[in-house]
């Protein structure tokens, strides 16, 4: 804990910084220290406003408080189990049976206090399980047990919060089963400072509360990068073959099917799994197509490199292919050689130190929170096939005379269309997750997107793509707001980068200025605000029609603007 | 009482704990020290330092010691009685 005060101490300059608002009704003071300090250790500043102690109401019920005053982007609350029980105990035998529901009232009333009129998100702390064996087992069955309404009421944030749609819960119970109640709860620690949790656990519940604001940053990861050799499979296949590899019943391949299981969970949620392995490719893909115990296939991986270039050239010729950001991959590699090569040479990668034991590995990747997510939609499973078809028009590309010739041949076509609500959860994912093409970076959760869908003062558009390889689902999304009778200001334009350079972005702009002008607005304003990932939007404004007004504005005039060439048409 | 020895070798201990946990080389721990005497000791590193020391030599502080020790010395004493074998 010492370690992590010091970093929080020493935060660099020029990080993205989150405003980070605590409160709680227990001691916050070493919490807030480790969260920080665990933001700077992954590289974002975290903004910490800390209240005093026990000071929940007075910050979300009084509208001139210190909290507001702040302009957080979230609200850490922070409630410990001891003030529950303490509340549970002076509750009469009669009220017990509704105690959850009584204290889930309280709390979804702070949220809606906090919410009111404001962009921030909530990050609720789920109560750590605390069993007083009043009843022994048998309070499992019994609805006036402490136990039985401390679930219950885990139960009620847990669905009251994917109501709510900004308010995320923070779970604890992942290490604090890990390392059980003993080494993460201290009763004299709470009596002497009100701790919420042992000092020694303190950095593990500052973990779990940073990765859901790194993920509210939009900052998680995307891509796992994995070699073959004994990391997917026992045993070197190009010396034993295919059949002599260990996977399934073979050897200790039942290490390696966890694992690979494990793998194709995270593809099912959205995570691009690649292939970067120091084979021949032909040898490499055989226990991929030819093995019956290999759970994943060919198909699962977006994209496969197997050659005998170095490891470091050829992750970042999955980056470039996969256009995604470098610090959104990760690599899992058995063997530390290969391991340090890419950390040497690119430092933003996350490299996790793999244990010896291939039985530890699935154990050791599940504590280190890698996977964090702040969004989920039915769209995320299918990613892999997006990327997929993307190789396939590579190839294409590649066999045709020109490239405008080719886009000619992709037949592609796009619906434009006003935000409506089955996108929501699409739209507002695409918000926190785009970092490169995102000329403002201004971030929406889902309930902020319905009520912008709602406003008649926005203009909303949705784009998705398709062509004949395939769908790309909804890859664009643009927000205008009414500045003046006759003016829109471009307050929101993402795009996935994985559809750049197919005259997408021209198609785009045309519709803007259309759907403007369709709403009676004579001109646009477009906005480009720099930050250190957006550079390759910086004049997509210029290039397509805008005129520049100054540093960061473009203007255009819906009534003579001249409209892009563009190989995609309306379906 | 520790034998000299023995507190020699924990004070040292607890004087590399004292600088990490205040973030100041300059500090030298004596028998005599206390909170009156490091700017930084207040209630919250000294929550930090418990846990470091505890953690250090294997043992727990309780909790009339957590916040009734006076003075470094004390601590001494306790540790000299508690600490895990091959921790001193």
């Amino acid at each position: 804990m010492a370690k992590l005060t010091k970093l929080a101490d020493q935060a660099p300059e020029g990080l993205p910084t989150y405003r980070l608002a605590v409160i709680g009704d227990c001691a916050t003071q070493h919490i807030s220290k480790a969260i920080k300090g665990t933001g700077v250790s992954r590289g974002v500043s975290i903004e910490i406003l800390d209240t005093d102690y026990d000071q929940i109401l007075a910050q979300t019920g009084d509208p001139g408080s210190e909290l507001y005053a702040f302009a957080p982007d979230g609200v850490l609350i922070m409630m410990c189990t001891e003030k529950l029980y303490d509340r549970f105990t002076h509750t009469p035998a009669e009220a017990r049976e509704s105690f959850a529901e009584t204290e889930f009232g309280w709390i979804s009333d702070r949220w809606a206090e906090l919410s009111d009129g404001r962009k921030v998100s909530i990050i609720q702390s789920l109560f750590t399980e605390y069993d007083d064996r009043i009843f022994g087992s048998f309070a499992s069955r019994l609805p006036s047990s402490f136990i039985y309404q401390l679930r219950r009421l885990n139960m009620l944030i847990s669905d009251g919060a994917a109501k709510a749609k900004k308010v995320y819960p923070a779970d604890f119970s992942f290490f604090t089963q890990k390392y059980g109640t003993d080494a993460v709860k201290s009763s004299k620690m709470y009596a002497v400072a009100k701790l919420p949790f042992a000092p020694g656990a303190i950095p593990e519940a500052a973990a779990v509360v940073t990765d859901i604001i790194l993920a509210l940053m939009g900052r998680s990861l995307k891509c796992i990068v994995l070699d073959l050799d004994n990391t997917l499979w026992g045993g070197v296949v190009g010396d034993c073959g295919t059949e002599g590899i260990q996977i399934g019943d073979y050897g200790i391949g039942k290490a390696f099917t966890a694992f690979q299981t494990w793998l194709l969970e995270l593809k099912k949620r959205g995570m691009l799994l690649a292939v970067c392995s120091k084979n021949d490719e032909d040898k490499a893909k055989d226990p991929f197509i030819n093995h019956p115990d290999m759970v994943l296939k060919l198909e699962d991986f977006a994209i496969f490199v197997a050659n005998w270039e170095p490891k470091p050239e050829n992750i970042k010729l999955i980056r470039e292919t996969l256009n995604i950001g470098m610090d959104s991959l990760v690599f899992i590699d058995d063997n530390p050689f290969e391991r340090n090569s890419v950390r040497a040479m690119i430092p933003e990668i996350t490299v996790p130190e793999m244990p010896e034991d291939p039985a530890d590995y699935v154990d050791f990747l599940r504590s280190e929170g890698l996977f964090e997510a702040v969004s989920f939609s039915a769209e995320d499973s299918g990613r892999t096939d997006m990327y997929r078809s993307e190789a396939g028009r590579v190839m294409a590309a590649k066999a045709c005379g020109s490239y405008s010739e080719y886009l000619a041949g992709l037949e592609m076509k796009a619906e434009a269309k006003p935000f409506s609500s089955f996108w929501f959860p699409r739209i507002a994912q695409l918000s926190q997750r785009s970092n490169q093409f995102n000329l403002r970076t201004v971030r929406y959760t889902e309930g902020e997107i319905a009520d912008i869908a709602a406003d008649p003062d926005c203009v909303t558009l949705y784009f998705t793509l398709s062509d004949r390889f395939g769908d790309s689902g909804l890859i664009s999304a643009v927000i205008m707001k009414k500045l003046d009778a006759d003016t829109l200001f471009v307050d929101t334009w993402i795009m996935s980068c994985r559809v750049l350079k197919r005259t997408m972005e021209e198609f785009i702009v045309n519709r803007m200025i259309s759907a403007a002008a369709a709403a009676g607005y004579k001109k646009v304003i477009g906005e480009y605000l720099k930050t250190p990932k957006n550079g390759m939007v910086a004049d997509i404004y210029g290039r397509l029609g805008f005129t520049r007004v100054s540093d960061t504005r473009f203007e255009a005039d819906t009534g003579s603007f001249k409209f892009n060439e563009s190989f995609i048409s309306e379906s | 009482m520790a034998s000299q020895d023995t507190e020699a070798r924990i004070t040292e201990k607890l004087n590399e704990i004292f600088r990490f946990v205040f973030d100041d080389e300059s500090i030298e721990v004596s028998r005599k020290t206390s909170a009156a005497d490091i700017e930084a000791w207040d209630s919250l590193t000294h929550i930090t330092l418990i846990s470091e020391v505890e953690d250090t030599f294997g043992m727990k502080f309780f909790m009339k010691e957590v916040v009734g020790m006076k003075n470094v010395g004390e601590m001494i004493d306790i540790i000299a009685q508690r600490a895990k074998p091959g921790r001193i």
